[in-house]
C-alpha cells in the first residue's frame, strides 16, 4: 500500500500530486457514501434518536399529528429489567440461550464437519467424488426454505421425522403412538440438566423445540464446515505423517498431533465467523419454533422482529437495536482477540 | 521432492511394511466397506429431506397432510405444481406476478450494490486518504448489526414519504418495492464493498504499476485492469446479494404485508406455512421447490467460486 502510494504521488512531484490522489478517493467513494448515509448512517443514527422516544403506531399517521414524547432510557431500563409488557420476556435468559444455541451449534459444526472431511480424505475411499458432490446440498437450498421444510419435518402427526422413527422403532416392537413426539411445542424439556438453572436466575430450560432446530441447522451448517476443513487438510504435507510414523506414533497422536494442528489455523476464524452467523439466525427460530414455546427458544433478532413487526413498538424496539449492536460488539472484539491468539499459535 | 524427505519416506515405507498398514496401497476390504456404510449414512441424512419434499410435492391436493414416507406416494400427480402456478395463495396474486416481484428487487438491489460498492472498494484498497480508517470501520460497524436491528427506524423514515399523485392516489415508499429495495441496499451495499475490498486486496499490483509505467493515470488502471479483473468477484458478490433480496423477508413481511400486488415469493411462502395454515403441504412443497430451485441450481453449479468468496465475508441476513 505505502509503495504504491508513494509511488504514485512520487510521479506527481510530492504534495500536489498526494492531493490529487486525495481527491479522486473521495470521488471513488462519493456514490456509495452519498446512498449509504441516506439509508444507512442516517436511519442508525435516527434509530438512536428514537431509541430515547415512545414512538408507537399511532405516531406514525401523519393525519392524528401525533408526536412522541422524549422518555430518556426509560426504554433501555425496561428492556434490561425485563420489564416490557410482552409475555414471557425475559432478557437475560434471552442472551444467555442465544449464546448457547450459537456455541451448541458451531461446536457440533465444528465436530461432524471435521470428522466427515477426514472420512472423505481417507486413502483409496471409492466414489469421493460422488459423495462431495452431493454433500453440499444442503448450503445451496435458500434458508428460509430449509426452515419451512424443517419445520413441517417436525410435524406432530405428519412430519417426516416422527413416521421415519415410528418406521424404526417397529422393528423394535414398539407401537407408532410412541412417535406422536411434538417436537416444536412440548413444554417440559427433555434433558433438565443440560443449561440447569441457577438459583434465582432465568428459566433456561431448553424445550425440544431447541433439539429440533439444534438437527436442522447441523444438517445446514456442517457442509461448508467440511470444506474449510478438506482445503485445510490437503494442504498437509505428507511426509509428516511419514515423519511421525518413524517416531513411531499412534494412529490417534497422528491425528492429534499432526491433522489437528494443520487444522487449527484454517478452523477457528471460521467457526467464529460461524459463531455470529449462527448467533443472528433468524429464520430457524422464527419459522420452525416461532421463539416457542413460551419464548423459550426466542433469540435477539426474533425479538426485534417482533417487536417492529407485530407490536409496533418503534421506540422500545429502536432501543432494543443499539443494546444488540453493544453486544455483538463486545462478542467481535472478545472473538477478535481469540483470533489473533491463535494466529500466533507456531504449528 | 527433496533428497532427505525421499529418504525419509523411503524409511517410512520399509518401515510401514514391517508393522503400519496405512503405506499400503488402500485400504483393506472390511475398511472399504466401513467407510462406504458411514458414507452412505450421512448421504442418507443429507439427502432426506430435499427427497421428502420432492415426494410430498406429488401427492394429490385432496390430502391436506401426506400419509406415510413413500417415495412416490399413492395417486401421485403433478397437480400441486400446477395449482401454484396458477394461484399459488388465497391473495388475488399469480405465481408469475409475485415471480416478477422478487426478480425486480433482488435483480436492482444486487446490481446497484455491486456498481456502487465497487467504486468504493478500489478507493479503500488502493489509495491512502485522510478518514480511511474511520470509514472503514465505519463500514464494519454497520456489516455487524443483523439487518433486522434497522427495520425500526427504516420503517418509520419510508413510511413518512408520502406523494399525493394525480390519478393514482397516494404513493407511500413504505408501501412499494422500490422502499423495499432501499432498505435491502442500505445492508446489502456495505457487504458489497466489504467483499469487494478483500478481493481487491488479493489482485496483485504488479499489473497496475506497469500500466503507471506506461503512463496510465488513476480512471485508467481502475477502468482497464482492475474492474476486468474483478469480474468473477463482482459475479459472485452480485449472486450473494441476488439471493439475499430473492429471499427477503424481514423488511418485505413489515412494509408489504397490507400490499398484496407487491407480494413477492417470499411472503407467499410464509402465508402457506404455521401450525393452522389450511394449505395442503403438496401444495407448499411445490411452491418451496420452485421457489429454492433456480438458486439453488446456479450455486450447485458455480460452488467453487461462491464457497471461496464465502471465506471473505457474508450478506448479512
Amino acid at each position: 500500500m505505502a509503495a504504491i502510494t508513494a509511488r504514485f504521488s512520487g510521479r506527481r512531484s510530492g504534495g500536489a500530486g498526494q492531493q490529487r490522489t486525495q481527491r479522486s478517493a473521495y470521488l471513488y467513494l462519493v456514490p456509495a457514501f452519498a446512498v449509504m448515509g441516506l439509508i444507512t448512517i442516517y436511519p442508525l443514527l435516527y434509530q438512536v434518536w428514537m431509541s430515547f422516544t415512545n414512538t408507537e403506531l399511532q405516531h406514525l399517521n401523519q393525519r392524528l399529528g401525533l408526536v412522541p414524547d422524549f422518555v430518556g432510557l426509560d426504554n433501555y431500563e425496561r428492556i434490561l429489567s425485563s420489564a416490557l409488557a410482552i409475555p414471557n420476556f425475559d432478557f437475560l435468559r434471552l442472551i444467555i440461550y442465544n449464546l448457547w444455541w450459537a456455541l451448541s451449534n458451531v461446536a457440533i459444526h465444528l465436530v461432524i464437519g471435521v470428522g466427515i472431511a477426514v472420512l472423505l480424505n481417507s486413502k483409496g475411499l471409492w466414489f469421493r467424488r460422488f459423495y462431495r458432490a452431493l454433500y453440499i446440498l444442503p448450503v445451496v437450498i435458500p434458508p428460509i426454505i430449509v426452515a419451512t421444510v424443517w419445520a413441517n419435518m417436525f410435524d406432530k402427526n405428519a412430519g417426516a421425522v416422527n413416521l421415519l422413527l415410528a418406521t424404526g422403532g417397529k422393528w423394535l416392537g414398539l407401537p407408532p403412538e410412541t412417535f406422536q413426539i411434538d417436537w416444536l411445542r412440548q413444554i417440559a424439556p427433555p434433558l433438565p440438566w443440560l443449561l440447569p438453572n441457577v438459583e434465582g436466575g432465568p428459566d433456561l430450560a431448553l424445550p425440544l423445540a431447541f433439539y429440533a432446530m439444534l438437527v436442522t441447522n447441523t444438517w445446514l451448517g456442517w457442509p461448508l464446515n467440511s470444506v474449510v476443513a478438506t482445503g485445510a487438510l490437503q494442504s498437509i504435507p505428507h511426509e509428516l505423517y511419514e515423519a511421525a510414523e518413524i517416531d513411531g506414533a499412534s494412529n490417534w497422536q497422528k491425528f492429534r498431533n499432526v491433522t489437528l494442528a494443520y487444522l487449527r489455523p484454517a478452523m477457528v476464524p471460521y467457526a467464529i465467523y460461524g459463531f455470529v452467523i449462527t448467533f443472528n439466525l433468524f429464520h430457524l427460530a422464527f419459522f420452525m419454533s416461532g421463539g416457542g414455546p413460551n419464548g423459550r427458544t426466542e433469540m435477539l433478532v426474533t425479538q426485534a422482529y417482533t417487536l417492529v413487526n407485530n407490536l409496533h413498538f418503534y421506540g422500545i424496539g429502536a432501543a432494543f437495536s443499539v443494546i444488540m449492536f453493544f453486544i455483538l460488539l463486545a462478542i467481535t472484539l472478545v472473538t477478535n482477540r481469540m483470533a489473533k491468539a491463535t494466529q500466533t499459535y507456531s504449528l | 521432492m527433496t533428497a532427505v524427505a525421499e529418504e525419509r519416506s523411503f524409511i517410512a515405507k520399509r518401515l510401514s511394511g514391517l508393522s503400519l498398514r496405512s503405506s499400503r496401497r488402500g485400504p483393506g476390504l472390511l475398511r472399504q466397506a466401513a467407510l462406504q456404510a458411514l458414507c452412505v449414512f450421512v448421504l442418507f441424512t443429507v439427502l432426506f429431506p430435499i427427497v421428502w419434499v420432492f415426494s410430498v410435492s406429488l401427492n394429490p391436493l385432496n390430502l391436506s397432510r401426506p400419509q406415510g414416507l413413500d417415495i412416490i406416494p399413492p395417486g401421485a400427480t403433478f397437480d400441486a405444481y400446477f395449482k401454484v402456478l396458477e394461484s399459488p395463495t388465497a391473495n388475488p396474486i399469480s405465481f408469475v406476478e409475485l415471480t416478477a416481484n422478487s426478480l425486480k428487487v433482488a435483480l436492482s438491489t444486487s446490481i446497484v450494490s455491486v456498481l456502487i460498492g465497487v467504486f468504493a472498494a478500489y478507493a479503500f484498497s488502493r489509495l491512502r486518504f485522510r478518514g480511511r480508517e474511520v470509514l472503514m470501520l465505519m463500514i464494519l460497524a454497520v456489516l455487524m448489526l443483523p439487518a433486522v436491528a434497522t427495520l425500526a427506524p427504516l420503517f418509520v423514515l419510508l413510511n413518512s414519504i408520502r406523494v399525493e399523485l394525480p390519478l393514482l392516489g397516494e404513493f407511500n415508499l413504505r408501501q412499494s418495492l422500490l422502499g423495499l429495495g432501499l432498505a435491502i441496499v442500505s445492508g446489502l451495499l456495505p457487504f458489497a464493498i466489504w467483499n469487494l475490498k478483500g478481493y481487491l486486496d488479493t489482485i496483485p499490483r504488479d499489473l497496475e504499476e506497469a500500466a503507471w509505467v506506461d503512463g496510465a493515470g488513476l480512471h485508467q488502471t481502475f477502468l482497464r485492469i482492475i474492474l476486468p479483473l474483478s469480474v468473477p468477484a463482482l459475479a459472485v458478490t452480485g449472486f450473494l446479494g441476488f439471493i439475499a433480496g430473492w429471499t427477503e423477508f424481514y423488511f418485505t413481511s413489515t412494509f408489504l404485508s397490507g400490499s398484496v400486488p407487491n407480494h413477492t415469493l417470499a411472503l407467499a411462502l410464509y402465508s402457506m406455512t404455521g401450525q393452522f395454515a389450511q394449505t395442503p403441504w403438496a401444495q407448499f412443497s411445490a411452491f418451496a421447490i420452485l421457489f429454492a430451485l433456480p438458486p439453488a441450481i446456479v450455486y450447485f453449479l458455480a460452488q467453487r467460486w461462491i464457497t471461496s468468496g464465502l471465506a471473505i465475508g457474508a450478506v448479512k441476513g
